[in-house]
């Protein structure tokens, strides 16, 4: 039992900053711009792509920091040519567009990399493993995906609390008018940002890519569960969507390591229902069957109960 | 939006033969629909026309939330997928009743009926919650639902059939008209009378005080209520009816496809229908008919033809997102008043050269994109590719030369020379665009 905790809670860590990495730019551009970017995930598959592709040639090193600079350029002409032509139609083509922009996103990497996985690996000097619980080995380089995380964390936080950009970032979540009539480059900002929420997603695959596996269903794999931790966090909130990621991550992780049904319940009182029975479906569902349908739940609860999310200082 | 009132009042006002000028473009469509069999008579081709039938009330029903009401929606298919699960047991149910002889079972004229009665029973159960806000809070949480509804789908196999599905036999079913539905043709009429019964509900439901205050609802919540309408009364009941018109269309599909798995419940379906009713124009009645035409012709016809029918598709949906918000038929609309207004006069010549330089750049594209699915794509991309009426072989430079000439010959006439000579003309002309 404390072996399957004790593990569970090392998975569940690693899932939830790997789902902070995703959701911490999500939540920015979400929070200032008002858009749901339905291609966040894509990028985070770009990332992934891109560090296998230039991993080949200038090896993983190289590409950790070449590949979500990429991205984060690719996510600025995103906004640059795209989004911000839309903008102007309202918030529903914006929605629109970044749904569009999904579809064509894993369409060419289908095109460019094919529907099989890629073979990307982890660097060499990684690869060993760090410590050992309940005889099980723990592998050096999910400590490494930890690490990227808490740094990115600290450095985002600290961008934001303590720069001068930061604090213009800050302003134009709130405030966007505000913060142009004091002079700032309000459409630039919201640019900067974007590239700069997509980079992260960026960095998200490539680590992420290694741990998962690097295919173009990648992308919808991440996508609503990304949502998930968005709202319940917190609009433009990166210490709620740090706290939401690591409770999906930790309760995915257990609902399917533990092996729990109602029925378990029952058996502690010594009932059990009927086989037949009309509810015996759910009686005897397995939490792992159940692990898909949690996150689902927790945002249709969120939404309904607490539209703000745990952090968030306004409403959805 | 605006102009669909603009035509409406238009409408009053010239009184006469007005019932005959409303309803030709009804009797045009039963016509078209009637006669189309003739042509497309294989079976690949009235399984395609089946199809375009269903998506037609999907994309219909989805559109009384996105047009009419103002609710982005991403995930109708739930309200279509539980009318086909629905519909399904009831059609098993008769299956059985009939091969056992024990009763008469639900007759399978009404088999779609059983659908958007179970849409509308789902719609009000979901829709209960989720209309108490419009925007995005509305969008995330329809985006949960079918999140919801499509991981639930795998965990709970006795009602969904897991991931086999679930089968039927539309042939061992009462009728009511004592009609034998074996052959695809017969289905397809059945399908029409479906069509056109939800499609006429659905327009005159538009004209009910519930349909002008949905629109109101969209526009301006604040005066609506100021009005002394109850704004989440509003969206409910337009959500609920909606859901009970795609349940009809999962209806539909049952009795077509005889089969039902997750595909018909999900993220896919629903992002599907959201592109056809968005391509074909949100804000006119028949934009989301011809959108689902359209949608549901190029997947069966191009995915044979061509690998890239998605990125096709992509790549459609962002053009008309970016340039054309009003859909293919709000296009059609603008150039069809401004050419009854005389808008066209004297400008005719450079909106030809305008179109053409448009479509050569188009072939360009075509060309690069195919070409590229041949090198990366097939196993051998040396093996000499047809490519519109020549053969080329896309391990040499010059097919792809080519193409990109063609492509930024098209592309830069239109941009720099077809579009300000048009603008210049229309200019002369002393019209608007």
């Amino acid at each position: 039992m404390l072996e399957t905790i004790t593990y569970s809670l090392l998975n569940g860590l690693l899932y939830g900053m790997l789902l902070f990495m995703l959701s911490s730019g999500l939540t920015l551009i979400f929070g200032m711009m008002g858009v749901l970017n339905f291609a966040h995930a894509s990028f985070y598959m770009l990332g992934a792509y891109f560090a296998y592709t230039l991993g080949m040639y200038t090896g993983f090193w190289v590409a950790l920091f070449l590949a979500p600079i990429l991205v984060g350029a690719l996510g600025a002409m995103t906004e640059r040519w795209g989004l911000r032509h839309v903008h102007q139609h309202g918030h529903v083509p914006e929605l629109l567009f970044t749904f569009g922009l999904a579809y064509v996103i894993e369409e060419l990497v289908r095109l460019f990399y094919g529907t099989l996985p890629m073979n990307y690996r982890m660097p060499e000097g990684l690869d060993f493993t760090l410590f050992t619980v309940f005889g099980t080995s723990y592998p050096a380089f999910r400590a490494f995906i930890l690490v990227v995380a808490v740094v990115m964390f600290v450095g985002l936080y600290l961008l934001l609390k303590k720069t001068r950009a930061g604090l213009i970032i800050q302003g134009s979540l709130s405030r966007p008018d505000i913060v142009a009539a004091l002079g700032h480059n309000v459409p630039q900002v919201f640019m900067w940002v974007f590239a700069f929420g997509t980079a992260l997603a960026a960095l998200g695959g490539v680590v992420g890519g290694i741990h998962f596996v690097t295919e173009p269903g990648m992308a919808f794999m991440m996508g609503p569960i990304v949502f998930v931790v968005v709202v319940l966090g917190g609009l433009g909130s990166i210490p709620g969507a740090l706290i939401a990621s690591m409770i999906i991550g930790i309760l995915q992780t257990f609902t399917l390591s533990v092996d729990f049904s109602i029925a378990h319940v029952g058996a502690w009182f010594g009932y059990a229902v009927p086989p037949d029975h009309l509810f015996a479906t759910l009686w005897y569902l397995d939490s792992t069957r159940i692990a898909p349908v949690l996150p689902f739940l927790i945002l249709v609860l969120t939404l309904i109960f607490r539209p703000r999310g745990i952090m968030g200082k306004r409403e959805a | 939006m605006s102009t669909v009132q603009q035509e409406t009042l238009a409408g009053s006002k010239s009184a006469g033969n007005i019932w005959v000028k409303r309803a030709w473009p009804w009797l045009a469509c039963l016509v078209i629909a009637l006669l189309a069999p003739t042509v497309l008579s294989s079976g690949h081709d009235i399984h395609m026309l089946s199809s375009m039938a269903i998506m037609m009330v999907f994309a219909l029903a989805y559109n009384m939330l996105l047009g009419n009401t103002g609710l982005l929606s991403f995930g109708h298919a739930v309200y279509f997928g539980f009318g086909a699960y629905i519909a399904m047991h009831a059609l098993r149910w008769s299956n059985n009743a009939v091969l056992d002889g024990t009763g008469y079972g639900v007759p399978i004229e009404l088999i779609p009926l059983v659908g958007g009665l179970a849409g509308l029973f789902f719609g009000i159960i979901f829709g209960s919650f989720s209309t108490k806000k419009a925007g995005v809070v509305f969008a995330m949480i329809s985006l949960g639902v079918v999140g919801l509804v499509e991981a639930s789908s795998l965990a709970f196999t006795g009602f969904f059939g897991g991931e086999a599905g679930l089968f039927g036999d539309r042939e061992d079913v009462n009728s009511l008209l004592g009609i034998e539905y074996g052959r695809s043709l017969t289905v397809y009429y059945l399908m029409v009378f479906w069509l056109f019964v939800c499609a006429l509900l659905m327009f005159l439901l538009r004209k009910t005080p519930l349909g002008w205050m949905a629109n109101a609802v969209r526009d301006n919540p604040e005066r609506a209520q100021f009005v002394g309408y109850n704004t989440t009364t509003v969206r409910f009941m337009q959500f609920s009816l909606s859901a009970f018109f795609a349940g009809v269309a999962g209806g539909m599909f049952v009795l077509v496809e005889e089969i039902v798995t997750d595909e018909a419940i999900g993220f896919l379906l629903s992002g599907e229908v959201l592109l056809a009713a968005y391509i074909g124009g949100i804000g006119f009645f028949f934009g989301p008919i011809v959108g689902a035409a359209l949608v549901v012709y190029l997947e069966s016809n191009l995915s044979s033809i061509s690998d890239a029918w998605l990125l096709y598709f992509g790549i459609l949906f962002i053009t008309v997102v970016m340039f054309a918000p009003m859909g293919i038929v709000g296009i059609i609309y603008q150039q069809w008043f401004n050419f009854r207004s005389g808008g066209w006069k004297g400008t005719i010549p450079a909106r030809l050269y305008c179109t053409v330089t448009a479509l050569i750049g188009l072939l360009g594209f075509i060309c690069i994109v195919e070409m590229a699915y041949h090198y990366l794509r097939s196993w051998n991309p040396s093996a000499p590719m047809t490519l519109f009426v020549t053969t080329v072989d896309t391990t040499t430079a010059l097919p792809w030369l080519v193409s990109v000439a063609i492509l930024l010959v098209g592309l830069g006439l239109m941009l720099f020379h077809a579009r300000p000579m048009l603008r210049r003309a229309v200019e002369a002309a002393g019209g608007n665009k």
